[in-house]
């Protein structure tokens, strides 16, 4: 390896410095001053890694290497830059696939050259490609879930006793190929097992617990990047890989404790299938007009806005950010109040918002503004139904008690643009809607918002 | 050539580093912090250009010809998604301007 001394002091050297650009990119992007700087940080590391890996001693095959590298990469361009932000998160699920799909092949091909890389090593190219396999046919899943390809979550009794034997399946195949260096059928049936336990893990998990599947495997794909860069010797990949696994490890936890959602219990067991029915709702629902909402809203001091995917659905967010700013011109103080699950996963309301052109400085997160609604004039509730119902404040019978909520219910005011009168994704009466200072506003959340600007400027 | 104790100390540090860079994150930014952390572990592809380099058989060329393309779709794809995404997020401040 003496000749190629230098070249690997260029390559370790390269691989250091994009290391440093990964974390330092991380860093920023968990700031929104600073996030736009943070992932072109971390895209100048991914190019320099990529760059040099070029001039690895000892490799061949470079017509096929640049081809797959094109493909990948103009079929991934092309999409990125065409999905809408409504439909992020299957998109970050399938491109988190993908990674999980290469760990998995980096895997198969140490497997199949048959290699004695001793114990240690042989655990851990078995464990990465164990893993990756997983995330890779879970994530396609997830994806196909997201994107209505899959509709209903598929339930059997039993099923987790069959997932559970499917493991034990993968985990015993593993371990012959570990210690036997298994013929070639094996490092087949190996991989065919942990695809199809990374499906029917993910089969019977409904559509409103995806997100926190997908930042799941997220972290399990960087886990699996990390043990195959130990294999390979890599240490761009072994640290890149192990960051991403334990802060996508913590994202994980935070999703899920925002849904009020254990990850066992997402897991294991579909929503709803737990705790009661929930009390009847008693009272009534008062309509009002946009006229008179117009009047209130103009004449506040305070006015909180609660989005929700509703709203996304319904193409409203642009026309409400009209509104927001006829509001503050008229020195109306607005603010934006986010559910940490708004949308289809945490943050995705604040990217759907920005897009429209809300800055985030006007826009606040539950534990921010829920002190602020007893102040406010104004609550407007659009497209959001479940993360506003008080009774998951006060009522220990109701599938959704014990979530965090945002307290639209205690502003002076509460107004609810809703389309009709049924009851919210989990199927769950809104108790808010009742309330004696709540209003419904029905209509189309983009139709209404047009409505209270023409009003409002009427004025 | 990392190996043993060596290679749980850069695994433990490197957990750590990856649990305090997201530690204080607000919500707003939790769907494009997964987005860029899923772009960071695209350096998978690294490690399938080194196995297809290396692959000699069919059935190598071929795993490792779908393991680059899939590593590729990894790095290009989460950086555009989140590149698009951070792009958006300006304040009042920078709105006026």
């Amino acid at each position: 390896m003496s000749e190629f001394g230098s070249i690997n002091t260029l390559i370790e050297a390269s691989y250091f410095v994009a290391a440093i650009l990964f974390i330092f990119g991380l860093k920023r992007m968990s700031s929104p001053v600073t996030a736009r700087g943070g992932i072109i940080w971390a895209g100048a590391g991914m190019v320099v890694a990529t760059v040099v890996t070029f001039l690895f001693p000892g490799m061949t095959n470079y017509v096929l290497m640049m081809l797959a590298i094109g493909l990948g990469g103009i079929l991934a361009w092309v999409s990125g830059k065409r999905v809408a932000m409504t439909d992020m998160p299957q998109m970050i699920a399938l491109y988190n696939g993908m990674g999980g799909g290469a760990a998995a092949a980096i895997a198969a091909v140490e497997l199949f050259g048959g290699a004695d890389h001793g114990l240690t090593f042989g655990v851990l190219a078995v464990l990465g490609g164990m893993i990756g396999a997983i995330s890779f046919s879970g994530s396609l899943i997830a994806f196909g879930k997201l994107q209505g390809l899959i509709r209903k979550p598929m339930r059997f009794k039993g099923q987790q006793i069959v997932n559970m034997l499917i493991l034990v399946a993968t985990v015993l195949t593993a371990g012959y190929l570990v210690v036997e260096h298994g013929a070639n059928d094996y490092v087949i049936l190996f991989f065919v097992l942990a695809l199809i336990l990374g499906i029917t893990m993910t089969l019977p998990i409904g559509g409103a617990d995806m997100p926190v599947v997908i930042s799941l495997y997220n972290a399990l794909t960087g886990l699996a990047v990390a043990f195959e860069g130990f294999v390979l010797q890599n240490e761009a990949m072994i640290i890149a890989g192990t960051v991403v696994g334990a802060a996508g490890t913590l994202l994980t936890q935070l999703m899920a404790k925002a849904m009020n959602r254990s990850l066992a219990n997402v897991l294991f067991s579909g929503f709803g299938e737990e705790g009661g029915e929930g009390s009847e709702v008693s009272g009534s629902m008062k309509p009002i007009e946009a006229t008179d909402v117009a009047v209130m809203m103009a004449f506040a001091n305070k006015v909180l806005i609660v989005p929700g995917y509703g709203m996304a659905v319904a193409q409203a967010q642009h026309k409400v950010w009209e509104l927001t700013k006829i509001l503050l011109d008229r020195g109306v103080d607005v603010k934006f109040a986010i559910h940490p699950v708004a949308g289809r996963m945490p943050g995705h309301m604040n990217v759907l918002l920005a897009e429209a052109g809300v800055p985030y400085d006007i826009i606040y997160d539950q534990d921010e503004i829920n002190p602020e609604f007893p102040t406010a004039d104004v609550a407007l509730v659009i497209g959001a139904n479940d993360v506003v119902n008080p009774v998951a404040r006060s009522d220990p019978s109701s599938p959704i008690f014990g979530m965090p909520i945002l307290d639209a219910d205690r502003a002076k005011n509460v107004i609810v643009i809703k389309r009709g009168q049924g009851a919210g994704f989990s199927g769950i009466e809104n108790a808010l809607f009742f309330l004696d200072h709540t209003r419904m506003l029905y209509g189309d959340g983009q139709a209404m918002a047009g409505a209270l600007i023409t009003e409002i400027k009427a004025i | 050539m990392i190996d043993g104790f060596i290679a749980l100390y850069i695994f433990m540090l490197a957990a750590f580093v990856g649990h305090e860079v997201i530690g204080r994150v607000p919500a707003i930014l939790h769907t494009p912090l997964m987005s860029g952390s899923n772009f960071v572990h695209g350096i998978v592809l690294v490690g399938a250009m080194v196995a297809l380099g290396r692959a000699e058989t069919t059935l190598e060329l071929v795993i490792g010809f779908i393991g680059v393309f899939l590593g590729a779709g990894n790095a290009v794809g989460g950086y555009v998604v989140t590149e698009r995404m951070l792009e958006m997020f300006k304040s009042s401040r920078e709105k006026n301007s």
